[in-house]
């Protein structure tokens, strides 16, 4: 049995850190992501300007950047808004930026912009005559998205949903660097204390793939699922 | 006797795409149990016209009366539109369209397009909309079809499933699209008894088509249209038996 010098239960959270920091990740982007194609499809220009400034900032600035941008300069920035508001109008407190909170936000921002181009081509993919036979059958703009524009364009937009889950699920491991303990740091603090690097690092490697197994499995399903009625045949 | 509000009324409707004015002022009023067809060239309007009447394309000028209610509009940078987009849903779950690509719900099963305006726009029951859409699809002989899918149909049942989900709605005008026009000809026939059933029993409806034959036999009034404007209207005995204008004689003449 591998000898893990009692790490072992500290692993375990850290697997879990990483696991709620990815979904909760995925839920902002996945939000971002939708209202980014809206707006991208808007003809709302000013919509359409900011949804374009976001996806190209975040597209163009590498993670780690945005990450310590996000958490150093966050925090700053919050300070400096506290202090305007203690100089200015006597109010006085204080707001630490957390780590898991800001990993959520910056991981959320930076796949939101990806999701946001995925879900669009996903869109424009979807056959107009589709939404036009909702709007004639008396459907409201919401409903027509609900019952037949969403459903119909997952099924367009999940093969590029599960690959932007996949790159996010490991970039989760920036975190390590603002001192969130995810597993990868949990794993590089064991192998520094025991001087067995390739114990923690197989074992982090293998709980990774062990989660991306599944969400391939996952996703499998949800395909199948949004695939329902098409190149089926009696 | 008192005056029912006439189902649909359309007044003088005009509509440019860019600098190319394609409908150039156009009326029609549906009575109860008119069948009206239109008639023209491709290019003619009339299935813009037709889009009009249901709001999928927005008229520049000329009013909508859905059941005596008047479409109120506004003006907007993009052009006019609806006043009140709440009046439009509330009207177009009053008209039904039938599609040229039949355009039925591809995750959807038959009997699940059927439902789905019942349930979700007009507030049925599930249990009611699904007994009244297995009476449909009965109707239009799709009754052991009803969990296919439209993509495990032929284009003839599908289409005959689309004038069952169109049904469904208990519509006040039932709208045609050309809607035999993407069918391979031998399934044309019975989607086009249904056509004429729905005609027997005193359905109002609108019908762009290029099938001579139904517009004789079936309908009141036949509209022609020539680049945006009426050429020639009336009853299909005056308007096809005895064509006075020579645009008119020739549309006519090939298919004879």
């Amino acid at each position: 049995m591998i000898d893990l010098h009692g790490y072992g239960p500290r692993l375990l959270e850290g697997a879990l850190v990483t696991i709620e920091l990815a979904v909760l990740s995925l839920v902002v982007a996945v939000v971002l992501g939708l209202l980014t194609a809206s707006a991208k499809m808007s003809r709302n220009w000013m919509l359409h300007k900011v949804a374009t400034l976001y996806t190209t900032v975040i597209r163009g600035v590498p993670d780690l950047v945005l990450m310590m941008l996000m958490f150093f300069g966050g925090q700053i920035g919050i300070n400096m808004f506290t202090d305007m508001l203690y100089d200015r109008f006597d109010i006085d407190i204080f707001i630490n930026v957390n780590e898991f909170v800001a990993g959520v936000i910056t991981i959320g921002l930076i796949f939101g912009a990806y999701m946001g181009e995925t879900f669009r081509g996903a869109f424009m993919a979807v056959d107009n005559g589709q939404i036009e036979a909702g709007r004639a059958y008396g459907m409201s703009h919401w409903l027509v998205f609900r019952r037949i524009r969403f459903p119909l364009m997952m099924r367009h937009a999940l093969p590029g949903l599960s690959n932007n889950w996949m790159v996010l699920l490991k970039t989760t491991a920036l975190v390590s660097v603002i001192g969130l303990s995810d597993m990868v740091r949990v794993a590089s603090e064991a192998s520094k204390a025991t001087r067995e690097p390739f114990t923690f690092m197989i074992i982090v490697a293998l709980i990774y793939l062990l989660i991306a197994t599944f969400s391939e499995w996952g996703f499998a399903r949800l395909q199948k699922r949004y695939d329902v009625g098409f190149g089926e045949s009696h | 006797m008192a005056a029912t509000p006439i189902p649909l009324e359309v007044r003088d409707i005009k509509k440019r795409f860019g600098d190319v004015e394609v409908l150039k002022g156009l009326s029609l009023e549906a009575h109860k149990g008119d069948v009206i067809t239109l008639i023209g060239a491709s290019g003619s309007g009339k299935s813009t016209f037709l889009r009009c009447m249901n709001l999928l394309e927005q008229p520049d000028e000329g009013d909508l009366l859905v059941h005596g209610e008047e479409i109120r509009f506004k003006q907007t940078r993009h052009g006019r539109e609806p006043a009140d987009w709440k009046q439009v849903v509330a009207m177009r779950a009053k008209l039904s369209m039938v599609f040229q690509s039949f355009n039925l719900w591809a995750h959807m099963t038959l009997l699940e397009n059927v439902i789905e305006a019942p349930v979700h726009v007009l507030g049925k029951s599930k249990k009611e909309a699904i007994e009244h859409g297995r009476a449909l699809l009965e109707r239009v002989g799709l009754a052991e079809r009803a969990d296919y899918y439209p993509a495990q149909m032929s284009g003839g049942q599908q289409q005959r499933g689309a004038i069952a989900r169109a049904l469904a709605m208990d519509p006040e005008v039932m709208l045609f699209d050309e809607p035999t026009s993407a069918l391979d000809p031998e399934l044309v026939g019975d989607v086009l008894k249904v056509m004429r059933d729905l005609a027997e029993e005193g359905r109002t409806m609108i019908v762009v088509t290029h099938e001579m034959a139904f517009a004789r036999d079936v309908s009141t009034q036949v509209i022609y249209l020539h680049q945006g404007h009426v050429e020639e209207a009336g009853p299909p005995a005056e308007v096809l038996g005895n064509p006075r204008s020579g645009r008119l004689k020739q549309f006519l003449a090939p298919k004879h």
